[in-house]
């Protein structure tokens, strides 16, 4: 083939994975989960390796699940808002620490604050895959048997928690 | 009224934005010099009505006219005057409107200093920077118009995010655009070559200096940014790899390629078609990091929001241009190839190396970019890429790139005499080897593979490119043994010289420390000690803070007073970080305050910095050599 064709074709070839990725808004991605049970984990907590945080620890009550690491630019954005929420105690927020570094991740918390009730460290990142993480971060919304209602992808902030999550808890309770 | 006049502006600019386009095209096809000479005319028009837009949008953020739906947005009654100004590119339909208005005034500039164009090559360049208005202009006005009216009108507007409510991010914007649209020349002018089937020495002459502008303007942006990302967000950390960072620096990498590949179409005739290709893409890549950007395809820090129908408005225009020009580089580039050799040790052969190490380092960050996107196409599996990944691919390319920087400068073109090579390169050589090894063992006491590496390559790069200043000072007839250009030349790279030195030490040597603090304890971090003496409330215009004063001594010697605040913005109600740092030229100190803790105390992160100066200093040294380089005579001819 002629070799000045060669950019045009793949050009060409990038466009249609553009559109498809368009139409595949991250923040719109669909859990497989939803309306199934949450996927089965066992993870040493981050504060206390000794202790355990797992998929028990997600029934009896409406809770939240954040996937954040330090890595990930948008969880220090939706940091502040997390602690803001967590000070209102309305839902606990559990979080999975995803294939993150230990001292990194308690400098993190000691110097944004610790909003999580237990943040399962997930070093080798398995957990996150089971979860099917997009990428950080991403919040689940637990209801009190443990099954997945929702998810959200991108950080978070007080404008899309109103419009997103309250009527979903809300629905929940009643 | 000023909105609309505002509004009404932009669409003569779009009106006038055709005639630039389709006339003169038409003439230049034609041979009709009556319809070339529009090309002026319009474009100052096209030019002037923007301006006149972009100053109507400005007037609404000073008069705080909360009638208008961005201004609402983005502004506050008590919002500082130099921030009302620079929230007008804050968000997305500012800041297009910005785009706008620098693709009119480049455009414009080209009209004004044409030098010795010929009066074709002029009409082209115009016309097709003229189309690519029509696409930006209909964008705006179609799915973005900044002008859109709020009724009934808030009282108070939501206030301009605090992250930017900061000098540094007022200003990177206008400079990071700047470098972005002036890669349109470039790609204008390949269009024209393509167009004409005329792509001479003179061309590459031309070309240049429009080139060079626009990327050290990108340069300086790039800089900024990250000195911004530095010590506004409160991480330390300068560059993070996020897809809107890759965005900027994806044709800055590719822009750098062909300004070494304009510069062997110029001298010898050669890499025509390469040069052609490489302009094209620079800016399709500009325009793909608008789309990354502006789509929301991707999740990012700095992502503006999304907007699916935005999102499709850009691709279809990306796919159009991008498209339109390889389909026309397909079609006539062969006609321009260059089919001569070189000789293997030329400086031909260096800057191809150049040019393939670079593309190379391009691909590999558009692949990391785009990664995400394409695994979960292929087989829905999800992937992320950190920076742990970029680090290393990017590596690759670039350490032979370095390394080879310092032997391209000094080669002939055409044929290199080796002789000449060892004996230029001599005392360079053992310099990188000794200081390389010397520098981190005798200042930081330790030394590894790569920071041999690092240093090495720097002062390598540095040595290398003070040779041939150094040697026409001592020849005693200064400027005159030196072209503006080959100082420009080496200038640039002793930037980057610097900056590599800067971005190995700060690797290597940074320390960062996350502890507790109360007050009137005293931290030892790399050997200095950090006093907490008080903790204050301060008043700003629009936010409330904590300050925390905090005292450094090296023993008995006093060093600095370091003040970092924990800013309480009082509409958005978010906590911001606002480091302290006290800069001197080898290294940072930097301060920034977090959380209260239980106890009473305070978790605070000081980090020492050495050498981060280092790679600001290396980019600004860059964009240096680049403006040196610009004013070289040659591209000064007026017509004749």
């Amino acid at each position: 083939m002629n070799r000045f064709l060669l950019p045009l074709v793949a050009v060409v070839i990038m466009i249609p994975i553009m559109i498809l990725g368009l139409q595949s808004d991250p923040s719109k991605l669909p859990s497989q989960y939803i309306g199934k049970p949450a996927p089965e984990f066992s993870l040493p907590t981050l504060m206390d390796p000794s202790k355990t945080f797992s998929t028990a620890d997600l029934k009896g009550q409406i809770s939240l699940v954040n996937i954040w690491a330090t890595w990930c630019g948008g969880c220090r954005t939706e940091h502040g808002f997390l602690m803001e929420l967590a000070r209102t105690n309305t839902i606990p927020i559990y979080a999975i620490d995803w294939r993150d570094k230990r001292p990194e991740a308690l400098n993190f918390m000691n110097q944004l604050g610790n909003p999580y009730v237990a943040s399962g460290f997930d070093e080798d990142g398995r957990v996150g895959i089971d979860w099917g993480a997009y990428g950080a971060p991403e919040t689940f919304l637990i209801d009190a048997d443990g099954i997945v209602v929702y998810r959200f992808t991108g950080p978070l902030n007080r404008a899309l928690w109103e419009q997103e999550f309250v009527p979903r808890i809300a629905e929940l309770q009643e | 009224m000023i909105p609309e006049i505002g509004h009404f502006a932009l669409i003569l600019a779009l009106a006038l934005a055709a005639c630039q386009a389709v006339l003169p095209l038409l003439g230049a096809h034609r041979d009709d010099a009556a319809l070339m000479s529009v090309a002026r005319y319009a474009t100052f028009g096209h030019f002037l009505f923007v301006a006149i837009s972009f100053v109507c949008l400005t007037i609404a953020f000073l008069s705080d006219d909360f009638s208008v739906l961005y201004v609402a947005n983005h502004s506050q009654l008590a919002l500082p005057t130099q921030y009302k100004i620079s929230a007008v590119w804050s968000a997305h339909e500012g800041s297009l409107l910005m785009w706008i208005l620098l693709l009119a005034g480049w455009t414009a500039a080209v009209a004004q200093f044409r030098s010795d164009m010929p009066d074709k090559l002029v009409a082209r360049v115009i016309g097709v920077l003229g189309l690519l208005s029509i696409g930006f202009l209909l964008f705006a006005l179609l799915t973005s118009n900044p002008f859109d009216r709020l009724i009934p009108a808030a009282m108070d507007g939501g206030d301009l995010n605090p992250l930017l409510q900061d000098p540094g991010l007022a200003i990177h914007p206008p400079l990071l655009y700047v470098g972005y649209v002036g890669f349109s020349v470039a790609f204008a002018f390949a269009i024209a070559a393509m167009l004409s089937g005329d792509l001479d020495e003179n061309w590459a002459r031309w070309t240049r200096p429009w080139t060079v502008v626009a990327w050290l303007f990108l340069t300086m942006g790039i800089a900024l940014g990250s000195w911004w990302a530095y010590y506004e967000l409160g991480w330390g950390g300068w560059w993070f790899w996020d897809p809107v960072e890759n965005a900027s620096f994806m044709p800055w990498l590719m822009g750098t390629a062909l300004i070494h590949s304009l510069a062997v179409t110029e001298r010898r005739g050669l890499f025509k078609s390469w040069t052609l290709l490489l302009a094209i893409s620079t800016f399709s890549l500009s325009l793909l990091g608008t789309f990354l950007v502006r789509s929301g395809i991707i999740v990012s820090v700095h992502a503006f929001a999304t907007d699916p129908t935005r999102g499709f408005f850009i691709l279809a225009f990306l796919a159009v241009v991008v498209i339109g020009a390889l389909a026309l580089y397909a079609w006539r580039a062969p006609a321009l190839d260059s089919t001569a050799g070189f000789n293997a040790a030329s400086r031909e052969t260096f800057l191809l190396l150049n040019n393939v190490l670079l593309v190379v380092a391009t691909t590999l960050v558009l692949l990391g970019t785009l990664a995400p996107l394409i695994v979960e196409m292929l087989n829905g599996g999800k992937i992320s890429i950190g920076p742990p990944w970029f680090e290393v691919a990017f590596l690759i390319p670039m350490i032979p790139l370095v390394f080879l920087m310092g032997f391209g400068m000094h080669t002939a073109w055409r044929k290199q005499n080796e002789g000449v090579w060892f004996k230029v390169l001599k005392i360079p050589a053992i310099a990188a080897i000794v200081i390389g090894v010397v520098l981190p063992l005798l200042f930081y006491g330790r030394v590894s593979l790569m920071l041999v590496v690092g240093c090495t390559a720097a002062v390598w790069v540095v040595a290398t490119a003070l040779v041939q200043p150094y040697r026409s000072w001592r020849r005693k007839d200064g400027a005159a043994g030196i072209t503006r250009s080959a100082l420009g030349m080496s200038i640039a790279h002793l930037g980057m010289g610097l900056f590599v030195l800067g971005a190995t030490i700060v690797s290597a040597f940074g320390i960062e420390s996350d502890r507790a603090m109360r007050i009137g304890e005293t931290l030892e971090v790399a050997d200095l000690q950090f006093q907490l003496r008080e903790l204050r409330e301060v008043q700003g215009p629009n936010y409330t803070a904590i300050e925390a004063v905090v005292e450094v001594r090296d023993g008995a010697e006093f060093i600095a007073t370091v003040r970092p605040q924990k800013r309480q913005y009082l509409v958005q109600k978010n906590w911001m970080t606002e480091a302290g740092i006290h800069p001197t030229w080898n290294k940072d100190l930097f301060i920034a305050l977090g959380d209260q803790l239980g106890d009473g105390s305070w978790s605070v992160r000081i980090q020492y910095k050495p050498m981060i100066r280092f790679l600001w200093i290396g980019a600004f040294v860059m964009a240096l050599g680049g403006m040196v380089s610009v004013s070289d005579r040659r591209y000064r001819k007026s017509k004749k």
